[in-house]
């Protein structure tokens, strides 16, 4: 137990270094400018004095250390500056925008994760018949497709031919909640579809690995049926894999909204992103990429402390 | 190699024949398309008739004729970032896994770092900074995708480098460049190829995300991803001009997946026998 703990213990720690350096490399990056910040917004033409005032705004005129510090230091306080494009405070730009993403990520992953995970038993259970080849093509060709083609195929059929669901997530705080999941449906069904494949393919890997070993043998001769033995016997010993594709997939989900929102023009983080990286506003790239970059490293983390559970193999030390 | 054809499953050779038509198209695009690249011939998103097999788009440019031009451009740089990112990634993950010691210790810790970064995140943040150009798409995106092919290329290069044939070279004199090139190379050459297929799609789905994000390859410049966005707007309209080329793009990693997925299950096989 001692050992566990202390492995554990040590892989948080990893995880909270990971997030420092990444912190430090996105610091750094934005340094790496040619020039600096305020010459590259202002532009050539703009007065020596100008630059002069802008960079005392921005605290260029202080060493980079100094200023590390107190980025990182505002940041964990909440507040992440200002927007270079409009003025704005990032926080406010961000805080209703992160919550729309986890919203939206949150309904897809309670949506697709049970539904992967039964697919993955079924494809198992009926291992190398009709159905589970149809899944196997099936998820296939729904991993080879970008995100965009799903998005643009569903809104086609659903909401242009059958007008079911509106193409353009507009959504509001004045909203109720069934209003909410109403605009949210397609963007939802497409991460689904997309996350779906992937879970449920390593799923029935899981278990039809498992097996083949000699304890699910004795079960069959025993005489046991197959839902029992993929239950009771099968599902216990595959759960650290699978366990640790659901989280790695939520990982994914974070990162893959990106995509889903800016074909849906849904109001959420990676749309902000997007639009930052093209208007070149690096204070609000910066938050929302530490912002993706922490939410990333933490369920990878999770995802690896939950195996080091579920797993009594990864609990001896190496 | 017939003979391994005859005996490949019938995905497998549907996958080769979408892989061999994106290539003849790629190699052949000016003699195929009917109109040039950039010149706008029709209306509007003009309907499919006679004259424009897909119709025309934003611009009223032949449709059929951007995606020919497509499958040039868009193919051409993702195979470029590939080899360039398989390049950087075996000759470093032979490197750490012959040298070992601080050489290993020191590229591992730089790659996982890179790891921990989502790759489209990191890919953005780089664009925001030095801005978007072709050069910079395929360095940064191939420095991304190699930490992959470290991984595994170190993996498989361990196996191999405490193999009795390595430590005779060792002995002969042999520098380290040689042993990397001639005894390490050829024996990892079957999962590195399957690795190909597979970062090959990855990266080609990639840069057509990037492309339809609008932070990818520019216009004019015909590519799958930019005309997904660019005619994104007809849909709501019911035209189905963008899932043109964005059936394109699924169509070839379709193909390449069929393939890779084959001579995963071959290779598997083999090492059972």
């Amino acid at each position: 137990m001692e050992t566990l703990r202390a492995m554990v213990f040590k892989r948080i720690a990893f995880g909270f270094l990971t997030i420092l350096v990444i912190s430090v490399l996105i610091f750094v990056g934005v340094e790496a400018l040619p020039g600096d910040l305020a010459e590259a917004v202002l532009g050539q033409n703009a007065l020596p004095e100008t630059v002069e005032a802008f960079r005392k705004e921005l605290k260029l005129d202080m060493p980079p250390h100094v200023r590390y510090f107190s980025w990182l230091g505002d940041f964990l306080g909440g507040d992440f500056g200002n927007s270079l494009a409009n003025g704005r405070s990032i926080s406010d730009l961000i805080g209703w925008r992160l919550s729309n993403t986890l919203f939206l990520a949150g309904m897809t992953a309670i949506v697709a994760v049970p539904l992967a995970i039964i697919l993955g038993l079924l494809a198992a259970l009926y291992f190398n018949s009709w159905f589970d080849r149809m899944i196997s093509i099936g998820t296939l060709s729904t991993i080879s497709f970008p995100e965009f083609f799903v998005a643009y195929i569903l809104i086609a059929l659903l909401s242009v031919q059958l007008i079911l669901f509106p193409s353009l997530s507009n959504i509001n705080a004045q909203m109720s909640f069934f209003e909410k999941i109403n605009v949210i449906f397609l963007p939802c069904l497409t991460m689904t579809l997309v996350v779906v494949a992937h879970m449920m393919r390593m799923t029935r890997a899981a278990i039809i690995n498992v097996l083949t070993s000699p304890f699910i043998e004795m079960a069959r001769l025993k005489g046991m049926s197959g839902v029992r033995i993929i239950l009771h016997h099968a599902l216990p010993n595959a759960l650290s894999p699978i366990i640790n594709v659901v989280v790695l997939n939520l990982a994914y989900l974070v990162v893959g909204v990106v995509v889903v929102e800016v074909v849906f023009v849904y109001p959420g983080l990676g749309q902000l992103l997007v639009d930052s990286v093209s208007k070149r506003d690096l204070p609000v790239v910066q938050a929302c990429g530490l912002i993706f970059a922490t939410t990333y490293v933490f369920l990878n983390l999770i995802a690896d402390v939950l195996s080091m559970l579920s797993n009594p193999k990864l609990r001896q030390p190496k | 190699m017939l003979a391994l054809l005859k005996k490949s499953p019938i995905s497998a050779r549907v996958g080769l024949i979408i892989i061999l038509l994106n290539v003849t198209t790629m190699i052949l695009a000016p003699v195929i398309a009917p109109y040039s690249e950039t010149e706008a011939i029709g209306d509007v998103w003009a309907p499919i008739s006679g004259d424009h097999l897909l119709g025309t788009d934003q611009l009223g440019r032949d449709l059929f004729t951007r995606i020919v031009y497509g499958a040039r451009n868009t193919i051409t740089i993702a195979l470029l970032i590939t080899l360039l990112s398989f390049t950087v990634g075996s000759v470093c993950g032979f490197l750490a896994a012959t040298l070992g010691g601080w050489v290993d210790q020191l590229i591992s810790r730089i790659v996982d770092v890179i790891m921990a970064f989502p790759t489209l995140i990191f890919a953005l943040m780089v664009l925001s900074v030095v801005g978007t150009s072709i050069p910079v798409l395929i360095v940064v995106i191939a420095i991304l995708d190699s930490t992959r092919v470290y991984r595994l290329s170190r993996a498989v290069a361990m196996d191999i480098e405490v193999l009795d044939f390595v430590e005779v070279a060792r002995l002969r004199g042999e520098g380290l460049w040689w042993i990397m090139r001639h005894e390490i190379l050829p024996n990892a050459m079957p999962p590195l190829i399957a690795e190909f297929g597979l970062r090959f799609c990855f990266v080609f789905l990639f840069i057509s995300a990037l492309s339809f994000l609008g932070l990818g390859i520019q216009p004019p410049t015909a590519d799958w991803g930019s005309m997904v966005r660019e005619n994104s707007g007809a849909i709501s309209f019911g035209i189905l001009t963008p899932l043109w080329p964005a059936g394109a793009i699924a169509f070839l990693t379709i193909g390449i997946n069929l393939v890779v997925d084959w001579f995963l299950h071959r290779s598997s096989q083999i090492r059972s026998q």
